[in-house]
């Protein structure tokens, strides 16, 4: 007929160039890739650790203190602990709507609860690991 | 290219409050029936959304219907058919705690039940509200509500042009479909039309771009009677520019009016003795009813004292003893439309109002049941006069009126559908609609050297001068004679856009002429009620007169001439017309 | 009132004569306190009646006259000429079929909001002549939800919509949500059975976009993170012993 909607294309590879929320939206997501070498990490080492002979776990053990890789290891863990920790916590109370009566529970009381959790649990974590 | 032919038990035209309301009715208790709902914007458009304070149905212990009874009738100035007002007392309960089962979001008191506000007019706390949506609340719990109910078959954009009838009878309506430009006959025994009110033929009102009285000219043009059409609504508190509406709950909840001198004038215009500040009482000073407020504005004009705007003249709206809390929980959308639209927070400042054009209490005669003089034609909410609503309408009643005229109205067509049965193909019928075609496609091809915005302009503004808040001969009469030449110059204009694609210039043009034919039935019975009732005053005829006048006015179209005006009488039950008293002092 | 003038850019489309859309320029003298609505307005009356978009409340409630403004989607009537630079330009809502100039097809969303169940579902009858009882805290678990005006411009933001129109998408699911968290509903099983699904929320990866646009505040991708919550709740429920499927 006379009418002919028009579909204006999106590039499914730069689509998120188009905004600056989309740019920081993918900032977050790129840490998938730090994931999956983590993930390829973990799978060395236990496959190492499973091992016959120690060699491989003295081997895998090496690679970690190649300055290479403690930069890596560096840089992720600032990524994680600045910017994802306070980007998903900052998220956490979209998530759980806390309720008391008419009252909902503001955003920064979840967000302090995560970052509550957080220290105990990391200081939990020391103390088993006997940092100290 | 050849019409497309929709067949169905119902045609609804308009699928605001009331259309979506009345399809419903119609899908749960007659679910073998089709409902065409036709509609030129998406429901979740229509103006009921924009409704504000509340709908009022009797709640309190302390209340009853024969309270809200008279409340409507006094507050009418006793042009009510009370046939109607008791029906609808009756009814506005029942409704009410319908749609709060199909999920409306009433706001609640401390214990659970629906809580109710004072408003405008109103003896008791009867208005249930939403928060101050509660127009926009019941409109999409009607919508959702309606989702699931599939003999309801929408036609959303769909511009209905106008009636199909023959023999006295009404057969349907031809539409156009908006994206397309295909046009659409609709063949159903029975249409219901909810079109809603027309208030875009005034300069400044609260009302939406759709509201042009498209379902009113309809049926005038079909040779219905438009009833009672010189009564206008203006509310008091609407935004000045823009004419937004401030809900009537911003003085529910205690606001006051005050002028350049920070006085409350209202009590000088029989509303007073002065109420303490944010201790409203029932039916005095700024709870009185809209057309005195309205009235005092234009006293208080003329006199000098209202404030200087960038806007025009304006009132003050001081709503800051109301305090931050409750602002945000009964009225969030009225400080967030004062502080956008005027740059006042009501919290920290008066806000400047003035009276813009608010509702229609005239529209297509009807009873009832919603039934018109032409049979198989019914008409509900807004663009309907049943009656209910008389010489002026109480806030709160009009949301209400949409659920219980959709309902009563829905089944009345619903029995009137089965009991006539469908039609069959019928030539004069075809031929009919053919012409309506044909009328369009003319319109498209004609030229000169009008211009749409120019005549609406030329339209509003007169009706501003001779149709306003106050009349009189000379310039009522010079109305009628300007929207007489408009419309001469409506041969001249031409629609620049030719495309069949979603052509607004059209559907503005065609909107247009609904405009023209509505206004002319306001100028006239304005011209020819000679004597002030609720909403129509006159200058030169400032009393009541029961005697020549306790009827109500109709309009005839009459085919290249001014409407013709007769009379019809008020159905009077049990309330004798009295004395409206807005005075604090007064006993009921 | 000062004024000031806007040069607006404005896309244009009519099928009937353009192969693609193409940009418009027009001068429009501003009043100061004008929204962007009010200068396409003075555009449409004064110097171009061909102009098409949508438009009725001009109040922020109807969610008529959603357009990409400066490549953000916005409710024209709520963007204040004071607020934008000299240059503007104005586009349909992005991530729809244009239909004509600044009107999209909005049919998909439409289809979406029929298949939600966008109603109260009762098991039981509710009660005969008075109301439910639903205390005020009751009624703010759900309230900020009620208050979605199907705009559409948390589809014009989402970029999972924009790239698979699968997606159900931010407002019917935050709809979904308004039904389930009411508590005079009972059929949240039926509902997170139809959008706990790999097109309903588990498409949506927290970009979050919605929810910064929305102009009513509703916070669809809380919504949405919620019903995940919901949906992964529901689905171990079903497949606990003695459960009803």
């Amino acid at each position: 007929m006379s009418r002919q909607p028009y579909v204006r294309p999106v590039s499914r590879t730069t689509w998120y160039m188009r905004h600056g929320r989309y740019r920081r939206y993918m900032l977050r997501e790129v840490t998938c890739l730090l994931v999956a070498f983590y993930t390829g990490l973990m799978i060395w080492g236990l496959a190492a650790l499973a091992g016959d002979s120690p060699v491989g776990w003295e081997r895998f053990l090496a690679a970690q203190q190649n300055p290479v890789m403690i930069a890596v290891h560096a840089s992720a863990l600032i990524y994680y602990l600045v910017y994802m920790t306070f980007d998903w916590f900052k998220l956490a109370p979209k998530a759980m709507a806390v309720q008391v009566g008419e009252r909902v529970l503001p955003d920064r009381a979840i967000v302090f609860g995560h970052y509550a959790a957080w220290v105990v649990l990391t200081l939990l974590v020391f103390w088993l690991t006997g940092v100290f | 290219m050849k019409m497309e032919r929709i067949e169905a038990d119902v045609v609804i035209v308009g699928a605001g409050g009331a259309g979506l309301r009345a399809a419903i009715a119609i899908a749960q208790s007659d679910p073998q029936l089709v409902i065409a709902l036709i509609s030129k914007v998406y429901p979740m458009r229509s103006h009921t959304c924009a409704a504000e304070g509340g709908a009022a149905g009797v709640k309190g212990a302390d209340d009853s219907l024969e309270l809200h009874f008279n409340d409507t009738v006094s507050g009418g100035d006793w042009l009510c058919d009370q046939d109607v007002v008791e029906y609808f007392v009756r009814q506005a309960p029942l409704e009410l705690i319908q749609l709060e089962h199909w999920g409306c979001p009433w706001s609640r008191a401390e214990d659970g039940s629906v809580a109710v506000r004072s408003f405008g007019g109103m003896k008791k706390q009867r208005t249930w509200f939403a928060a101050d949506k509660s127009g926009f609340h019941i409109l999409h719990t009607l919508f959702q509500t309606s989702l699931q109910f599939p003999t309801i078959r929408r036609f959303d954009e769909f511009f209905a042009l106008e009636l199909l009838h023959k023999d006295g009878n009404c057969r349907g309506a031809v539409a156009m479909e908006m994206r397309s430009g295909r046009f659409f006959s609709f063949h159903a025994p029975a249409v219901i039309l909810a079109t809603g009110g027309a208030g875009q033929v005034f300069p400044f009102t609260t009302n939406g771009a759709i509201k042009t009285g498209d379902g009113m000219a309809m049926a005038y043009r079909a040779g219905v009677p438009l009833k009672d059409m010189e009564f206008v609504q203006y509310h008091p508190t609407g935004l000045p520019g823009t004419g937004i509406l401030l809900t009537e709950a911003c003085r529910g909840e205690g606001g006051i009016l005050v002028n350049k001198n920070g006085y409350r004038y209202l009590q000088d215009y029989g509303m007073g003795p002065e109420t303490p500040i944010g201790q409203p009482v029932f039916k005095t000073m700024e709870l009185g009813p809209r057309d005195r407020l309205s009235q005092a504005f234009w006293h208080e004009q003329k006199k000098g004292n209202t404030v200087e705007t960038p806007w025009g003249d304006c009132v003050l709206l001081d709503m800051r003893h109301l305090g931050e809390k409750k602002i945000d929980e009964r009225l969030p959308l009225v400080r967030e439309l004062a502080t956008y639209y005027v740059g006042h927070d009501p919290v920290t400042d008066p806000v400047p109002v003035r009276p813009v054009v608010h509702f229609m209490m005239g529209g297509i005669d009807s009873n009832l049941n919603g039934e018109t003089p032409m049979p198989g034609l019914f008409a509900i909410g807004e663009t309907s006069c049943s009656g209910l609503h008389g010489a002026n309408r109480l806030g709160s009643n009009s949301l209400t009126e949409l659920l219980v005229s959709g309902k009563r109205t829905a089944q009345r067509a619903a029995g009137y559908a089965k009991e006539t049965g469908r039609h069959a193909e019928d030539g004069a019928v075809t031929a009919q609609a053919d012409a309506v075609v044909k009328g369009v496609r003319d319109l498209l091809l004609q030229t000169g050297d009008q211009s749409l915005a120019g005549v609406r302009r030329a339209m509003r503004t007169t009706m501003e001068e001779g149709a306003g808040i106050y009349r009189d001969e000379a310039g009522t009469r010079a109305t009628c004679e300007k929207i007489a030449e408009l419309r001469g110059r409506c041969g001249a204009i031409e629609v620049n856009d030719k495309s069949n694609v979603f052509n607004t210039d059209l559907h503005q043009t065609l909107e247009l002429f609904n405009l023209l034919d509505v206004a002319e039935t306001v100028a006239e019975a304005s011209l020819q009620r000679r004597e002030s009732r609720g909403a129509h005053q006159r200058l030169d005829h400032t009393e009541r007169d029961d005697e020549n006048f306790l009827k109500h006015s109709l309009a005839f179209r009459q085919d290249g001439g001014r409407p013709r005006i007769e009379w019809l009488d008020v159905t009077i039950t049990r309330s004798q017309p009295g004395v409206r008293d807005y005075s604090g002092g007064k006993k009921e | 009132m000062s004024q000031r003038t806007l040069e607006l850019e404005v896309l244009r489309y009519d099928p009937e004569q353009d192969s693609e859309p193409h940009f418009q320029q027009y001068s429009v003298p501003c009043r100061e306190d004008w929204a962007i609505l009010d200068a396409l307005n003075y555009v449409k009356e004064n110097l171009d009646t061909t102009l098409s978009y949508r438009w009725s409340c001009h109040m922020m409630v109807c969610g008529s006259c959603g357009m990409m403004i400066n490549g953000e989607p916005v409710l024209t009537c709520k963007t204040f000429v004071r607020d934008l630079p000299d240059t503007v330009r104005v586009e349909p809502l992005a991530n729809f079929p244009i239909e004509r100039d600044l009107v999209v097809v909005l049919d998909d969303v439409m289809e979406k909001l029929q298949r939600a169940q966008l109603w109260i579902i009762r098991q039981d009858p509710p009660p005969v002549d008075h109301e439910f009882t639903q205390s005020r805290g009751a009624l703010q678990k759900f309230k900020q939800y009620t208050m979605c005006i199907n705009c559409m411009c948390c589809y014009a933001a989402c970029p999972q919509y924009a790239l698979d129109k699968e997606f159900i998408g931010p407002a019917v699911l935050a709809l979904a949500h308004r039904y389930n968290r009411d508590s005079r509903d009972q059929g949240q099983s039926e509902r997170l059975n139809t959008l706990a699904d790999h097109d309903g929320v588990w498409q949506c990866s927290f970009v979050g976009a919605c929810s910064e646009v929305c102009p009513k505040h509703v916070d669809p991708a809380a919504a949405i993170q919620q019903m995940k919550v919901d949906g992964a709740i529901e689905w171990w429920k079903q497949r606990l012993p003695g459960s009803k499927r």
